[in-house]
């Protein structure tokens, strides 16, 4: 393939024909702070946090949307630079709510990471704020479109990963907000609450609702599994807080990317479900009454040995499950097979 | 699945045959999506307008029951237009004549009527399938829970071989598996005719080698019984079951056939998470813990072991599945005493060839797909290249048969039964998250307009749904998604046991039942 070489800031560096200036300086280590840009995604270029100095361009150039050239010498930390990015920045607080202390994403937010590294205070413009409800009335997702910075990650998740299209850019101006198709919730849409659109918001503008009411997102724990539910097999994040598991997010999945659907990334509750077993039932008179594991366990092996000397090892027979580990299933079989001595062992996969 | 998720999306001709994919596997059916976009063609044959069928340029509404039928007359036009891959059937196959002369008398004209589906658009799909430079076969329960399920396989794996859609990367024969490691439990042996990785229980090599891993002397060689007839013997032959993690009061059919079985019996062990429909009923129940407390691998649909971690310790007295049954097997006098999940798998890696070359070492950089013989084997991202598993690929002649329930005066309709998107399996899980149920909580039996109208039913009225064997009353949703004559709703919701309607008639080779098919009459609920 051709090939192509640059200098960034100082450094020469050779990329693929085709590689943008972004994923060059990535290379070099050098980072570029962006807010619409995904590597999933289609690239729009518009909301030029990104934005980088090439000599003898006319003006900053988007990195994240400009393929890379020979000879080109760009510079991504120059004071005209870091003035737009400023700028930017100063634009976007003009109109956002500024509630970083009760927002569930304070510590998750672009917007908030870049103000503090360009030390941006305070919005610098002041004008008219946008005053949109809160859309909190699905179990699933919170929307609070006065957080949104309009980079389009979700409209462009939804369509291009989700391939739902159920949201995009609605009104002019101003007034500017994603929406679905007739403004109205997302319980009222053809959305089907899989959160791959919050997965990739770079703001506080959606937020898992349960995870952001129980945890900040510093005091979480996060612990790469998979999925318990269809055979698809997802990775994702346990987030975990004071041992309970509060909330599931995306990671990068064999399987899936860091796509989920609503059981995999909302169906989590029932963990901690004041229905779980806690303790083993033991059957008396007619009654399942809680006993200790050595009685139980006891009871077991008492009452399957026996049938097994009565009446053969093949009177035993064990359901083994779909929904359990390899090793869980391994050693079951193993039971059943040594054990009981029987091959009468099968699960629900028929079904 | 013969080929990896992610090659979906690389496929120029996807059918995808009783598989409600995006409800079912949203994830997969993104791949589905993702073809599409890419110029793809997507059939979708299935007796509902579903999401899926939606999607699809073209939907082959087929009448319940009647797959085999419309892919013996699809394998007629291919075999008969010449369009099958000479150069494959010839080195790859055997069997071919006996096909040809089987699949003569389904040409799409005679089968027309008994499909459903209109000859011409039959053979479309067929010159489609045959055509496309990469084609993929996607299917779920849709096709294997009839009465003639594994002939439905037959039939679809014979299309496949006929055109050489197989063996290559982004085109195969792809079976979506339902629930997150089904994958693993049979590959694990928990299945009555052979110990993992498919090793027959009848080989005396292979027992042999069992029992010198295990340490005893010998091991069982008859096969066992299956789920069904486990449950038709309980209280004659079988008398103690243990059954782990399972909830067949709910999930299996004939339900009250199963809550009476399972009441027969002498002495059962329930081991779950929760109190289940099943659980009720067992003299132990031991409280295992769930996903997030414990480690270990599950094995997906594309045949990928991955890691499960634990995240949180055991809720309440809970314990991991693999240490109950450790303590039960030790109480009975074969101690086994594992430190952690990554010994048993070791362990199991050692006596199962496909798995032979994955360790929690290996799976800390990623999933690996099996086969994976050895250490430094990369995994296999898809099955049957140059050679079938087998050796040769038979071409197995199947013919069409009826469904074992047939409509009749008076049970009418036909009822099918499936998921939904929101919920998974007999809800045990999806019912108790706080969110999921709150969003879709109550089930409703999705019946066409027409019937309804002629029944007097209105949106929501409430029904009754009977069958031979039981009924149940459910709110009716007026759709066409079914067409008329048929009814369909889900086995997720306790409080709508619709498998105490289902018929437990099984296929006689892999004992799968017809959950798809059995005859109900609807009346309203005044
Ligand atoms: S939750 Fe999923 S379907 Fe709904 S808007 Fe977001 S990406 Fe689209
Ligand atoms: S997140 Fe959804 S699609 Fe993925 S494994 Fe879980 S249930 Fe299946």
């Amino acid at each position: 393939m051709a090939e192509v070489t640059l200098t960034i800031n100082g450094i020469e560096v050779t990329v693929p024909q085709g590689t943008t200036i972004l994923q060059a300086a990535e290379k070099l280590g050098f980072f570029i702070p962006t807010f619409c840009y995904d590597p999933e995604l289609t690239r729009p270029g518009s909301c030029r946090i990104c934005a980088v100095e090439v000599e003898k361009a006319k003006n900053l150039t988007v990195s994240c949307a400009t393929a890379a050239k020979n000879g080109m010498v760009v510079h991504t930390d120059s004071p005209a630079v870091i003035e737009s990015r400023k700028t930017i920045l100063e634009l976007l607080l003009a109109n956002h709510p500024e509630d970083c202390l009760t927002c569930g994403r304070n510590g998750d937010c672009r917007l908030q990471d870049y103000a503090y590294m360009y030390g941006v205070r305070e919005a610098g413009f002041v004008g008219e704020k946008h005053a949109f409800e809160i859309e909190d009335e699905n179990p699933f997702i919170i929307r609070d479109m006065n957080k949104c910075i309009l980079c389009g990650k979700c409209i462009r998740m939804c369509d291009e990963i989700q391939g739902n299209n159920v949201i995009d850019f609605a009104y002019r101006g101003f007034r500017t907000k994603v929406a679905t198709s007739m403004d109205t919730p997302l319980s009222d849409s053809n959305c089907v609450f899989c959160g791959n659109c919050v997965a990739v918001c770079p703001v506080g503008a959606l937020q898992e609702k349960g995870l952001r009411a129980a945890a900040r997102t510093w005091e979480v724990k996060k612990v790469k599994t998979t999925c318990p539910y269809c055979g698809t097999g997802c990775s994702f994040e346990l987030n975990v807080k004071d041992n309970r598991v509060v909330g599931v997010t995306s990671c990068d999945g064999d399987a899936n990317g860091r796509a989920l659907c609503v059981k995999g990334r909302f169906g989590y509750g029932f963990i901690h479900h004041p229905d779980r077993l806690k303790q083993p039932l033991i059957r008396k008179d007619g009654q399942l009454v809680e006993a200790t594991w050595e009685e139980a366990i006891g009871l077991v092996a008492v009452k399957l040995g026996g049938i097994k000397r009565e009446n053969g090892a093949d009177a035993l027979a064990v359901l083994s499950s779909a929904r359990c580990t390899n090793e869980d299933n391994y050693l079951l079989q193993k039971l059943t097979r040594v054990v009981f001595g029987t091959n009468n062992i099968d699960h629900c996969a028929r079904l | 699945m013969t080929n990896s998720i992610a090659e979906i999306a690389g496929a120029d001709f996807i059918l995808a045959i009783g598989t409600n994919t995006t409800e079912t596997h949203p994830v997969i059916a993104l791949q589905v999506k993702k073809a599409k976009r890419e110029g793809a063609t997507l059939v979708v044959a299935d007796p509902r307008r579903t999401g899926m069928a939606d999607l699809a340029q073209v939907h082959l509404q087929l009448k319940s029951g009647s797959d085999i039928a419309m892919l013996n007359a699809m394998a007629n036009v291919i075999i008969n237009e010449g369009l099958y891959n000479k150069e494959f059937v010839d080195t790859r196959t055997k069997g071919f004549e006996a096909l040809k002369e089987t699949v003569a008398k389904y040409t799409p004209e005679h089968v027309e009527e008994l499909t459903g589906i209109p000859a011409d658009t039959m053979k479309q799909v067929a010159r489609g399938y045959a055509n496309a430079k990469n084609a993929s076969i996607l299917y779920t329960m849709g096709l294997t829970q009839h009465i003639c399920g594994t002939h439905n396989v037959f039939a679809v794996a014979n299309l496949a071989m006929l055109c050489g859609h197989i063996g290559k990367p982004n085109s195969g024969v792809n079976p979506l598996r339902g629930q997150n490691n089904v994958q693993g439990a049979c590959d694990m042996g928990a299945l009555p005719g052979v110990f993992t990785g498919y090793q027959s229980v009848t080989s005396d090599e292979v027992r042999a080698k069992y029992a010198k891993a295990w340490g005893i002397n010998d091991l069982p060689a008859k096969p066992g019984l299956t789920v069904g007839d486990m449950l038709d013997a309980a209280g004659k032959n079988v008398k103690g079951m243990y059954i782990m993690g399972e909830n067949p009061v709910l999930s299996d059919p004939d339900a009250d056939h199963v809550v009476h079985a399972l009441e027969k019996l002498d002495f059962l062990v329930v081991q779950d998470i929760f109190l289940t429909e099943t659980a009720r009923l067992a003299d132990v129940v031991l409280p295992a813990t769930s996903f997030a407390e414990k480690d270990g691998t599950f094995s997906n649909t594309e045949r990928r072991v991955q890691r499960v971690r634990q995240a949180i310790d055991p809720v309440g007295n809970a314990r991991a599945d693999w240490q109950i049954v450790s303590d039960v097997a030790t109480a009975m006098g074969y101690p086994m005493d594992y430190n952690s999940t990554a010994e048993i798998f070791d362990e199991l890696a050692s006596v199962t060839p496909s798995y032979a070359g994955i360790s929690y070492d290996r799976l800390e950089e990623g999933g690996l797909q099996w086969p994976c013989p050895t250490p430094d084997h990369p995994g296999t991202q898809y099955l049957h290249k140059d050679k079938f598993v087998g050796g040769i690929g038979n071409f197995s002649a199947v013919e069409y048969i009826p469904p074992a329930e047939l409509p009749d005066q008076e049970y009418p309709f036909v009822l099918s039964t499936g998921r939904r998107y929101y919920h998974y399996h007999t809800g045990t899980m999806t019912m108790r998250t706080g969110a999921l149920e709150v969003h879709y909580g109550t089930e409703s039996l999705e019946i066409n307009p027409a019937d309804a109208c002629k029944l007097n039913i209105a949106e929501g009225d409430m029904v009754r749904v009977k069958s031979r064997r039981g009924q149940v009353e459910v709110k009716a949703n007026l759709t066409e998604v079914v067409p008329p004559g048929m009814v369909f709703t889900s086995f997720h919701f306790p409080e709508v046991p619709i498998n105490k309607l289902t018929n437990s008639m099984k296929d006689p080779i892999c004992k799968i039942p017809e959950l798809k098919v059995c005859s109900v009459s609807i009346e309203k609920v005044s």
